[in-house]
Formats: structure tokens, sequence, C-alpha cells
């Protein structure tokens, strides 16, 4: 790719980035990081890449290992936001004891 | 699949990330934003199946080993996510963080010794980076993890000339990042991995335990760098995206976060280096301490006209969330005006007091922040600490260079009376001793948060 294309598309994100969570409460900072912790999980995508094109056990068992840990980043970490998020859903008929 | 096709489903994963990171941050559209992410990142990891890099076939080499690898990751990360206690969250999205950095640094050490001297000088850097950044992502989790698991101190580990050893660690860090720009070896690399990692322990170590919430957070900045630079190495647009975008919100929500607490991110890091050693305040148990039975609390909530309830991580702790309501509902029925006052940083994390709250059914409306609640303490009767501490010292306002100095508080002074439910005279997780405790208006309920308040409540029932 031609590095202007991968510096424009490198600034343009870091704007976009501050400017979706520029505002907000200190109720969702916790799930907001937890979430955008998340997201950093499809380095499991370069980790299959590199895995594709191992081409020694030691390449192979690192890629093994990389696929593994990036795997529970992600999906972990969105499970994980889920389970926080589900305590802000409006209540039913608030039951009382 | 052509490679036009292929960059447009990375850019629609791409664009997903940006609408959950939206959705996030509005409490309306905040699980919605999490449920777009996590289709984002699946729509990603599927369509490399279907698209052969440059020079490769399909299906994928290593295929078995790749789906098993991420079966593995599944039923690691998915029981880990769902069993944990609300309490413990903090410390398992450090762990998540801190794993995903390692992953990052893994994948970068992977495609080096694969290009081999094939390898342009941009792309060294790249990798280079997000060694060093990642390494140092996974090994400064871990230390927060097993701070805020307690499994070793919360307070500042600070050791004679440790500036010296962390400025030299950084030196040799970076002189070992240009001999691998320089050499091209596999044992340099390996070098510069361990002095990351070192690295990326003796950062962490001189945080005071209050501080660790905004370190996980600029961690997780940083990985999201690391994966943008891998992103540039392996020629995928997606991970540049979706790097840049959690590189940048999470510097953002580090200075939210560090504002919150009134602490600059430099004071974070570096304060235990800057701040003066504390003195030992040995005489300070002996001092005398007023303490008071259940009964004695329910009779002074019984005639309290307004009540300000000040919850933290001992109240958690004790999982006395439900009880806590209960007495809660039980003053609304007597007609005390009742209101929670959350810190913005009660609990460990940011909002996380919030999450606990709710998952004990509190209605929404009680939770007052911590400015709405602050001028109303003077037309407080009573407030009931219960479990916190450090986000009540007024050492935070009137000593300077104590750790906290400068953190906003929740000014329970101006309260007619404050009573302290506290399991033993022991300081906060920051460590520091709370002169509140010695007031004269205060009264001190010693106790399991959870014991105390159902005493309470049956005292209060009874009157």
């Amino acid at each position: 790719m031609e590095p202007i294309a991968i510096i424009s598309i490198f600034v343009l994100a870091v704007f976009v980035g501050f400017e979706v969570v520029s505002k907000v409460s200190s109720t969702l900072h916790t799930p907001l990081m937890s979430g955008a912790n998340a997201i950093h999980g499809v380095i499991l995508v370069g980790a299959i890449i590199v895995a594709d094109h191992s081409s020694t056990n030691l390449e192979l068992g690192l890629a093994v290992a990389a696929i593994i840990l990036a795997t529970i980043n992600m999906v972990g970490g969105f499970v994980v936001t889920d389970r926080m998020l589900e305590m802000f859903k409006p209540k039913k008929g608030g039951e009382k004891k | 699949m052509s490679h036009f096709l292929y960059s447009l489903i990375g850019l629609a994963a791409g664009v997903c990330f940006i609408l959950a990171l939206k959705g996030l941050s509005t409490p309306k559209t905040a699980r919605r934003g999490n449920i777009i992410g996590a289709i984002g990142a699946t729509i990603a990891t599927l369509v490399v199946f279907f698209y052969a890099q440059e020079g490769e076939s399909l299906p994928l080499n290593n295929f078995g080993w790749i789906i098993g690898a991420i079966a593995v990751g599944v039923v690691i990360g998915v029981p880990a996510a769902r069993k944990v206690q609300m309490t413990q969250m903090p410390q398992l999205v450090a762990l998540f963080n801190g794993v995903g950095g390692g992953a990052a640094a893994l994948v970068a050490i992977v495609e080096y010794l694969h290009l081999g001297d094939t390898a342009n000088t941009a792309e060294v850097i790249a990798t280079v980076f997000t060694v060093i950044v990642g390494c140092v992502s996974f090994s400064g989790s871990i230390i927060t993890f097993l701070k805020l698991q307690e499994l070793m101190t919360t307070r500042p580990v600070v050791f004679p000339g440790g500036r010296f050893v962390i400025a030299g660690t950084l030196a040799a860090t970076l002189a070992a990042a240009v001999w691998v720009v320089i050499e091209l070896g596999t044992n340099p690399l390996m070098i510069l991995a361990a002095l990351s990692l070192l690295f990326g322990i003796l950062f962490v170590l001189p945080v005071g335990g209050a501080d660790v919430p905004i370190v996980i957070s600029l961690l997780n900045a940083f990985t999201g760098l690391t994966v943008a630079a891998s992103g540039y190495v392996l020629d995928s647009t997606l991970l540049i995206i979706a790097g840049t975008l959690v590189g940048a919100s999470g510097t953002i929500l580090t200075r939210l976060m560090a504002e919150a607490m009134g602490r600059s991110l430099f004071g974070t890091l570096f304060g235990a280096f800057t701040a003066k050693p504390q003195e030992a305040s040995g005489a300070a148990e002996e001092r005398p301490v007023r303490s008071g039975s259940p009964d004695d609390v329910a009779i002074l909530l019984n005639y309290a006209r307004r009540v300000v309830i000040v919850p933290g991580f001992g109240l958690a702790v004790a999982q006395a969330q439900h009880t806590v309501r209960e007495l809660a509902d039980l003053m609304l029925a007597k007609g005390i005006d009742v209101a929670y006052g959350i810190h913005p940083v009660a609990g460990r994390m940011p909002g996380h007091m919030n999450v606990l709250l709710a998952e004990a059914n509190v209605p929404y409306d009680q939770l007052a922040e911590m400015d709405e609640v602050n001028p109303t303490f003077g037309q407080t009767d009573v407030a009931i600490v219960i479990g916190a501490n450090d986000v009540v010292n007024p050492a935070a306002q009137t000593t300077p260079g104590c750790p906290i100095y400068g953190m906003p508080i929740l000014e329970v002074s101006n309260a007619a009376n404050i009573i302290f439910l506290k399991r033993s005279m022991r300081p906060g997780f920051a460590g520091i001793e709370n002169e509140l405790l010695y007031d004269p208006k205060t009264m001190l309920l010693f106790g399991d948060a959870k014991a105390s308040l159902t005493k309470v409540v049956s005292a209060l029932k009874n009157l």
C-alpha cells in the first residue's frame, strides 16, 4: 500500500477516535474501556495471517500462541463488556422485596 | 475472493468498530454498541479464511492449528468472562488487555522471523515498535492484575535508585531497538523483547493502587497502537483502522479518567518518585475513636431527615448491595430523604460502583454524582460511608504531597453526623490514614458491611 494512503488512514482514524469518545459520563468509562479493549482483539486477524504463512515449527508455535491470546482478548472482552452493560438495561416493573 | 472485496469487507468491520465506540459512549445505546463491535470482529475474523494472502493459496495453511487455537481461546476466554465476580472485573479487563498486547508482540515476532532479510526498514521499525509496546503492555498488565487482585502490595513499590534503574532499562531497550534495526537478527529481537518485558514491570510497580485503572486505560491505548503497527507490517487496512481507533479513544479516555480523579497523567506515573516519603504515623492507631452499636446507628437514622449513603469497594466485597438497598427502602418508607453519593472512581474503576449498584436493582434516580451531592452535605443529617475511605479522605484537600492530593472527594465532613462502616482501622486502597475517622461527629461501626447493615435494618424496623 502507498505510504501516503497508510498515513492518511492513520491520521483520519486518530481524529475519529478522539471525536467518538470525547463526551462520555464517568459511569461509562469502565464499559467503554472494556469495549475498546475487546476491539483490539482483532489482532486475531493478524495472528491468523502469520499462522497461514508460518514455515517453521517455531513460527507456527508462536503464531498458535498469538491466536489463543488474541481470541481470549477478543471473545472474553466482548462477553465481559456485555455483562457489565446488562446491568444498565431498564428494569421491568421494579420488583421490590 | 478479490483483494478489493476483501478490503471492502475489512472496511465494513472498521465502520462497525467506529459505531461500537460511538454507541458505548451513551448509556442507552451502549449494549447495542458492544454487540455491533462483536459483529465487526466476527466479520473480520471470518473473511480472512476466504482470502488467499499474497503468494499463498486457500484453504489456509495450518488450518487445523488455527481452528484449534481459536477453540482453545474461546474455551478459556468465555467462561472467565462469564464467571468473574463483578467486583473482580477490573483485573479481568487488565488481563484481557495484557494478553492482547502479548498477541500483538508475538505476531510481530513471527512476521519478523518470516520476512528475514527481505524486510524493509519501515517494516522493521514497525516491528520493533510492536514488540516493545506489546511486551510493555503484557508485563505491565500482569502487574496491574496482581495489584488489583491484591496478590501483591497495592502501594507504590519504590526502591532506592529506582528511577535510575527504570531510566537505564529504557535506555537499554531503545539501544536494543536500534541494534535490531541495524543488525536484523533473531537474537537482538529476543533481547529487545526481554528488556521490554522488564521495562513494563518497572514502569507499573511505582504506581499506587488507586491509580491503577488509569494505567490499565493507558496500556489499553498502547495495545491499540501496536495493533495499528502490525496492520502496517501485514498490509491490513482493517488492523490499522481498528488499532488507531483504540489508540486514540484510549488516550482520550485515559485523560478523562485522570481528570475525574483530579490527577495528571504525569503525576500518576511518576508521582511515587517526586512525592515526599510518607511519615509513618504509628501513634495514629492509639488515638481514640468513637465506635457505636447497630442500635445507635438505627436511632441516628430514625430521626434524620436526609441521609446520604456513600458506597465504596468494601460494600461490594461484602456483597452488601442488596442489604444497603433494603436499608434505603426502609428509610424511604419512613419518609427519610435518601440518596447515594457516588464518587466517580468509587470501586476500583470509574463507573464500577454504578454497575455494582445497578446489579442490586438500586433505582437509577437515587444515584447522585459527586458534583450533585457535594453541595447538599450541609443539609444532610447523616452520611453513611460503607466500605469507602480514600474517596472521602479530607487529606486529598488538606495534605499536599499525599498520594491522593488534588483528587476531588465527597465532602461528607459537612454532614451533621458521619457513620463509617468498616472492617477495621486499616487505611484504604491508597494506604493513607483518614483524619475523618477521629472526627468527634464520626461514629464507627466495625464488622463485615453486610452483617452490620443487616443488624441496622432489623434495629430500624423495631423502632
